[in-house]
């Protein structure tokens, strides 16, 4: 058995162990790197919390057991998930952060000797309040990400499901758990921790339901920053630095990637949340719709375009994930890069359903991170290249974002894509996209829309190169 | 006047927020899924309060309510913490940089 004091050190190293894991992921080199100092950091963790209970009676076994279990099924989803996957992956392991918080909070609230936080029916006030918070956040990181991974599996329609009084309900709802809590604190009544539960996970379901597929990588970034707050909440319960540190860097980076996320949009924090975005199609864009020429080709006309392209740029959309394209793609731009034509990759923020999604597939097909760049370092090129390809992506190539100051989007930073002498447009069909707004990149001169599935489209034009 | 040792934690915590933030920043927009995975796997530090209720349990009765809701913790944070870092490990491996074999 360890000294109080020994484990806090030892606590606090793994703290900084889990910072240095963050700053690895700086550049792709140093990351792999940084992977080790945080399971390093877990390691330690784990190992002095059997060291400071000193406990290795029967109850250890089956800690081990309980830990093994998890274990195995932990590295069995990791091995067999599809890199496709990744953001169904992890709204579920969002919530099983909130439901661990929870269920800690629970054991706390039962059995506060265990943890020194006095005795049932007389917890110390501080820790009450503590305990509640984690509880609470955690109840709704669970629900909230339940439902995230619903969305993202298809399982639950992507579309945002909306009803009247949504919002007051749901502030009724907020103000009723800051009201639960405040009386769970000055009676100590188990019933009102329960009740204070239910009203948590309930609020986390409605939170979620009225946000559309496409506003997903804000609520996985948001999900994530919750589930570290719970942590942080349950580490102050427990005096423990490992969690408060981990909670505060947790809950900072899924805040600053929903801010990253929203800014892609240009749309408020609250705007996102409050949801129900693109549920109403503007009437004036489906009027015209019909009428305007569109150019299409097959896949000959593409390869012809590129094949006497000197540049082409390659914009990766959640079309490509779908249609899980990114190998042909990759195999598309290998023989292009045999003609010594110079391909590179244009990635907006908000492609995909979370943050950095298309990099990791990117990476999946072996394309190098050096040809992968992001809006800002490669919107100049697409005035100098002669093909945009776009594959699976809408509404972030839309120039009406900078044009139309009535479109929903207006402001949003987009691709210049019309920009290319030719942009050739893979897409299932004219359908707008998730926004609900025609993109007149479609109408445009100088566009040759390839109406097909993307994998399909990507390998005939491979062929014919 | 002492301090409440709230007061030291609660530094420590607000520190540490100040600390994410820059770090965060810092992280390439490429690497922003892995991070997510990361920032997963390292959350589930909270398994420390899911062993310690665990193991909390007198010999009598292993599995009382308490203890109960400690070992479900603990696989679930488990599960999070094998998944999250192995899933970080199998991205991670996938990045690579420009070979330059010309043919």
């Amino acid at each position: 058995m360890i000294s109080a004091n020994l484990s806090a050190i030892f606590y606090l190293i793994s703290g900084i162990l889990f910072i240095l894991a963050l700053r690895g992921l700086s550049s792709p080199e140093t990351s792999r790197q940084g992977n080790y100092f945080g399971i390093l950091g877990m390691v330690i963790a784990i190992t002095v919390t059997f060291l400071s209970t000193g406990n290795f009676s029967s109850g250890f076994v089956y800690v081990l057991i309980f830990l093994l279990i998890g274990g195995l099924i932990g590295a069995f989803i990791a091995y067999k998930i599809p890199m496709t996957a990744m953001p169904e992956l992890v709204a579920g392991f969002h919530s099983l952060v909130g439901l661990a918080a929870v269920f800690v909070a629970i054991s706390a609230f039962l059995n506060p000797e265990a943890f020194n936080l006095g005795y049932p029916g007389n917890i110390k006030l501080g820790s009450l309040i503590e305990m509640s918070i984690g509880a609470a956040v955690g109840a709704i990181t669970f629900s909230g990400s339940i439902i995230a991974f619903l969305k993202l599996q298809g399982i639950m329609s992507g579309s945002p499901i909306t009803f009247k009084g949504q919002h007051p309900l749901n502030a009724l709802i907020l103000i009723s758990i800051v009201v639960v809590t405040y009386l769970l604190c000055s009676t100590q009544s188990p019933n009102l921790f329960w009740i204070l539960l239910a009203i948590s996970f309930l609020i986390g379901f409605l939170l979620i339901i009225p946000i559309g597929g496409a506003d997903m990588p804000v609520v996985i970034s948001m999900l994530n920053s919750y589930s570290g707050w719970a942590a942080a909440g349950i580490g102050f319960t427990l005096e423990n630095t490992a969690l408060i540190i981990t909670g505060a860097l947790v809950g900072s980076s899924g805040a600053i990637l929903s801010y990253i996320m929203c800014k892609g949009m240009n749309r408020s924090f609250f705007n996102v949340i409050l949801g129900g975005f693109g549920a109403i199609e503007k009437s004036s864009s489906n009027t015209s719709k019909e009428q305007k020429p569109v150019k299409s080709g097959n896949a000959e006309d593409a390869a012809f375009l590129m094949k006497n392209a000197s540049s082409v740029i390659i914009v990766p959309g959640y079309g490509m994930a779908v249609a899980q394209a990114q190998h042909a793609l990759r195999e598309m731009v290998d023989t292009l890069k045999k003609n010594d034509i110079k391909v590179s990759y244009a990635i907006h923020p908000v492609a995909g359903r979370m943050p950095g999604h298309m990099n990791v597939l990117l990476a999946e097909a072996n394309v190098p991170y050096d040809e992968v760049f992001e809006l800002e370092e490669i919107n100049n090129d697409f005035a100098n290249a002669d093909v945009a390809f776009v594959i699976g992506a809408n509404d972030v190539t839309n120039p009406a974002a900078k044009t139309d100051p009535e479109s929903p989007i207006y402001g949003m930073p987009v691709l210049d894509v019309e920009k290319c002498k030719s942009v050739l447009f893979v897409k299932r069909s004219l359908s707008p996209g998730y926004a609900g707004i025609d993109n007149d990149l479609f109408y445009k001169e100088n566009t040759l829309m390839l109406f097909a599935d993307a994998k399909k489209m990507t390998e005939d034009i491979t062929k014919n190169l | 006047m002492e301090i409440d040792p709230f007061i030291f934690r609660l530094s420590i915590f607000i520190l540490s927020i100040f600390i994410g933030y820059y770090v965060v920043w810092s992280v390439t927009p490429s690497l922003h899924t892995p991070l997510m995975s990361v920032t997963n796997a390292i959350s589930s530090v909270i398994i420390v309060g899911a062993i310690i209720a665990g193991l909390a349990g007198n010999s009598e009765s292993i599995f009382n309510s308490s203890s109960t809701f400690g070992f479900l913790a603990i696989s679930l944070a488990a599960i999070n913490i094998f998944g999250g870092f192995l899933v970080t490990q199998r991205m991670l491996a996938m990045y690579k940089k420009k070979k330059k074999d010309k043919k």
